[in-house]
């Protein structure tokens, strides 16, 4: 217990020093470097995963190849992806930003598919009753059916973006994981256990943001069964 | 990377064939351990978390929490307590399967049918008994689904490990960016891939073993 209020004052001390606040080994530095990286990675991803999702699902063309997809890009160690991308390519933020993509992709790709494939035909066959288009069918009914699916399948990118971001600073990129990766090779413990902080904050942030945005976003009379997500 | 380097040297594995025997091992019972760790866990939790309903909110809000921590800033505040070892990645692994297991237990309780249950109360099986001869084996598909995701994503997050010594194949990882030499990265990576997906092969496997009365599909999530 001792021990853990030694560590709240070691990571206090390092967020209150005023360094940590200016310059280019900055906080605010570091997070605008995060989350452009996480931003740019997790807006291309949804690009992707979300209109392939739509399309698969909607059609309920290509199902089988994309569970095969996912599967397997699940068991891709992001780590690894990478720090190969780095020493193959070079350093700088696009490779980089790929590896992001390639894994934000798959959790978004496959619960876009899963929900609207989970939207009862019965709905859909009524829809297309009262004469919706196929387009406004998609839009208007299965989109806000398959929503809560949908904003799962962006939280979970989006987290795991956040966090193999940190491991980028690994291979020399800047943003958040720097001051772990920097107080590791220094020895500096505070560093790493501040750093670490700041990490845990901002994924807290991001798990809360999403929360939110699924209240507002989610139509209430499908509270009920998004509350199992 | 310099020129003319190719993507793997063939001859580079096949000299180091004996000791990457010996960091898959040790990548395996890194990545393993604590899905058996998250079991042993999640399912009396899902139990409980079944038959008092009011548990089961908290509980997931703390896993999904403990979720969104990033693996390596949870290793790292685990150095602190537990050194350079490998209970520092043993611990958060296990935390995460935690996210997935125990909703997993507790949503596959909870698709015993009905009448299932009042049968085995009918036949005189007392609520212990009836747990763990009846609504656990109908469980099982949806907790193996769990475990499946579970063990996927804990053998491709022990790499991350490597940052403090103990990262099983993610040794070759670093190793391979220090050398600025391919050849050990992508066999690294390969290997954990193949790992992986041998594992949840076996997962199957071992399902319709454990379950022979459902040859049905079942999903995964």
């Amino acid at each position: 217990m001792n021990d853990l209020l030694n560590q709240v004052r070691l990571v206090g001390d390092w967020l209150a020093s005023s360094k940590q606040w200016h310059g280019d080994e900055g906080i605010p530095r570091r997070l605008v470097e995060h989350l452009t990286y996480s931003g740019l990675s997790l807006l291309f991803a949804a690009l992707i995963g979300l209109t392939l999702g739509l399309l698969v699902g909607h059609t309920g063309r290509g199902a089988f190849a994309v569970a095969g997809v996912v599967n397997l890009a699940r068991a891709i160690p992001t780590f690894g992806l990478v720090v190969l991308v780095v020493t193959l390519a070079g350093l700088s933020t696009t490779p980089v930003l790929i590896a992001l993509v390639a894994l934000a992709v798959p959790p978004i790709l496959i619960n876009t598919f899963e929900g609207v494939r989970g939207v009862d035909p019965a709905t859909r066959d009524a829809a297309r009753g009262v004469g919706m288009t196929e387009w406004e069918v998609l839009v208007r009914v299965e989109v806000p059916m398959a929503l809560p699916l949908i904003l799962l399948g962006l939280r979970i990118a989006a987290i795991q973006v956040v966090a193999t971001a940190t491991v980028a600073a690994y291979p020399g990129l800047g943003g958040l994981g720097r001051f772990i990766v920097d107080g590791l090779s220094r020895n500096d413990y505070q560093l790493v256990v501040g750093g670490s902080t700041v990490v845990v904050v901002l994924a807290l942030v991001v798990q809360i943001a999403f929360t939110a945005l699924r209240r507002v976003l989610v139509s209430p009379g499908l509270r009920v069964s998004a509350s199992k997500s | 990377m310099s020129g003319g380097e190719p993507l793997v040297r063939w001859d580079w594995i096949g000299d180091h064939a004996g000791e990457l025997a010996d960091y898959t091992g040790a990548h395996l019972r890194l990545g393993l351990l604590p899905v058996l760790f998250g079991l042993i866990v999640s399912v009396p939790l899902g139990i409980a978390c079944h038959r008092w309903r009011w548990l089961y909110p908290p509980v997931l809000t703390v896993a999904n929490i403990l979720y969104s921590i990033p693996s390596l800033a949870l290793f790292m505040i685990f150095v602190r307590y537990t050194g350079l070892t490998e209970r520092t990645v043993l611990i958060p692994l296990t935390l995460y399967t935690l996210s997935v297991l125990v909703p997993n237990v507790v949503d596959g309780l909870a698709s015993v049918p009905e009448p299932v249950r009042q049968a085995a109360t009918a036949l005189g099986f007392g609520t212990v008994r009836r747990v763990v001869q009846v609504e656990l084996p109908i469980a099982v598909p949806v907790v193996i689904a769990g475990v499946r995701v579970a063990a996927v994503s804990s053998i491709s997050l022990v790499a991350v490990g490597q940052l403090i010594g103990q990262g099983g194949l993610g040794y070759y990882i670093t190793r391979g960016l220090q050398l600025d030499f391919p050849t050990p990265i992508v066999t690294a990576i390969v290997l954990i891939m193949l790992l992986a997906l041998a594992t949840d092969a076996l997962l199957v496997l071992a399902q319709r073993l454990l379950t022979p009365w459902s040859r049905s599909k079942v999903t995964s999530s």
